[in-house]
């Protein structure tokens, strides 16, 4: 879980006072289910990346790297467009 | 203008000659009776280029009001002014005003809320915006209601506080009345309420902020609490602004004023311009030999329970009029929130409660004096036979 602040660390009114911080606001935290990346089965197509609507799909140099957890809300969009279906990606229920 | 003033100026007119020397950055403003003459008087200052105010004409207070937040977010000293159901059409944006933290001042000229349509006074719109987040001032007098304008931006822009201020005055019986006036210079009011140094600004390019996002369940209520203490905090910044005042011009205020109340069996509590009716009465009864005495609340948000309740320990019976009917049954919103006040008071005054002059009823000093009676009455009783009564009205 994201440490919550009290009353007195926090600006006043709702404002959110240093810009570009949603980086840190774990939304992955939301979620009910999870993809799981299967690298053996996967053909780097890339179009999970395409459909992510939470840039959670990681890429390097033109390859799929993995799934940012702190941020992938378990939408199960990857897995659903995946052409490999489950031989690349699997939704799996949260723990 | 150089120099103080005793001038002859109406409630309303007496605002907009506020507003002109506090010379807010925007004004936001649609015109409803009988606040009209603020807005008008004060388009005419802008017109005149006597203030550089970027005046915003807007189709309706809701977006007056939203106006009004956006400039002010902008670290912009903003304002605006409504009545009745002007207010009722802020209402959404009232909370974000407080709940953005927004030193907003609006004057308020109270008027009943349709329906039936009525344009006249009581203090039903102000008294549905008790819980807005929004510091309350009521004015006696167009003098009060001046003077209340001038502390307003100091007590709403202190930054302990950070919210937003209604001046309230009574429709047209204050506002558009005339009186004599005690005026300050220019210079003195804009040496009072100094320059303006926004907390945040969202113009300001080189700290940028982000203002009204989404706050979920884990942040919202630290916010409302913040609120709290804000509001909590607005009880000192009020007498503290309310003495420097004083020492400024010899007119000194506090939560409430007391007259003739030191040594008083019975008191009469009630608001704005009824205040000086009652005045009247104190000071003829008391030529009888009776003892009689007022006090006239001057801030209702925040609530000072406990100076009231300690201004009021003495008396034996006290009357609590309201110009505004809440529909419990159970009385009046001042009257319920004095009568709380004394929960924990180990001696209670015998307490009764009126509804009166709603729509602009007019109340004479023999409705006071029946008032002081009918204490007297409860007081050779021992008990209040009627807790909630309506004054003058033909049941």
């Amino acid at each position: 879980m994201t440490e919550l602040k009290s009353a007195k660390d926090i600006p006043i009114g709702g404002i959110i006072a240093s810009p570009g911080n949603s980086r840190s606001y774990r939304t992955g935290e939301w979620r009910s289910q999870r993809p799981v990346w299967i690298p053996e089965g996967c053909v780097h197509c890339l179009i999970c990346w395409v459909y992510c609507p939470d840039s959670a799909i990681e890429v390097e140099d033109g390859k799929m790297k993995g799934i940012d957890y702190s941020h992938c809300k378990g939408c199960g969009i990857c897995v659903r467009e995946c052409p490999r279906k489950e031989k690349a990606l699997r939704l799996e229920r949260e723990s | 203008m150089a120099s103080r003033q005793h001038v002859a100026m109406t409630g309303n007119e007496a605002v907009a000659h506020a507003m002109r020397q506090i010379n807010p950055d925007v004004v936001a403003a649609y015109p409803i009776t009988p606040q009209t003459d603020i807005v008008q008087f004060f388009s005419q200052f802008v017109a005149d280029g006597v203030v550089k105010t970027e005046f915003v004409t807007v189709e309706s207070e809701h977006s007056a009001m939203s106006a009004t937040i956006g400039a002010a977010a902008s670290g912009a000293r903003a304002m605006t002014a409504t009545s009745s159901q002007g207010l009722a059409l802020m209402w959404e944006m009232l909370h974000i005003a407080s709940g953005y933290r927004l030193p907003i001042v609006m004057p308020v000229v109270n008027r009943t809320l349709s329906g039936p349509i009525n344009i006249h006074c009581d203090h039903s719109d102000t008294m549905g915006a008790l819980t807005t987040g929004w510091i309350q001032l009521y004015s006696e007098s167009a003098q009060e209601a001046y003077d209340n304008m001038i502390q307003a931006v100091r007590i709403a822009e202190h930054p302990d506080v950070q919210l937003p201020v209604m001046v309230c005055q009574d429709g047209f019986i204050t506002s558009h009345g005339i009186e004599n006036l005690e005026v300050l210079s220019d210079e003195e009011v804009a040496q009072f309420i100094g320059e303006y140094k926004p907390v945040y600004s969202v113009l300001d390019v080189n700290r940028p902020i982000t203002v009204g996002p989404l706050v979920l369940p884990d942040y919202l209520f630290e916010m409302k609490f913040q609120q709290a203490k804000a509001m909590e905090a607005a009880r000192r910044v009020i007498l503290e602004v309310g003495k420097e005042y004083g020492r400024l011009t010899g007119r000194e205020y506090g939560f409430f004023e007391g007259y003739r109340l030191e040594d008083a069996e019975r008191v009469i509590v009630v608001l704005s311009s009824t205040a000086g009716t009652t005045r009247v009465v104190v000071d003829e009864l008391r030529r009888k030999g009776e003892k009689v005495g007022l006090l006239k609340p001057r801030v209702i948000r925040p609530f000072p329970a406990s100076e009231l309740r300690e201004a009021l320990s003495h008396a034996r019976a006290v009357a609590i009029m309201d110009r505004a009917e809440t529909f419990s049954t159970q009385g009046g919103p001042l009257f319920c929130e004095i009568r709380a006040a004394f929960y924990d008071a180990p001696e209670r005054p015998l307490m009764r409660n009126y509804i009166f002059g709603l729509g602009g009823r007019d109340v004479g000093t023999s409705q006071i004096e029946k008032v002081f009676a009918d204490l007297a009455a409860d007081l050779a009783r021992g008990s209040v036979k009627t807790p909630v009564s309506y004054l003058d009205v033909r049941e």
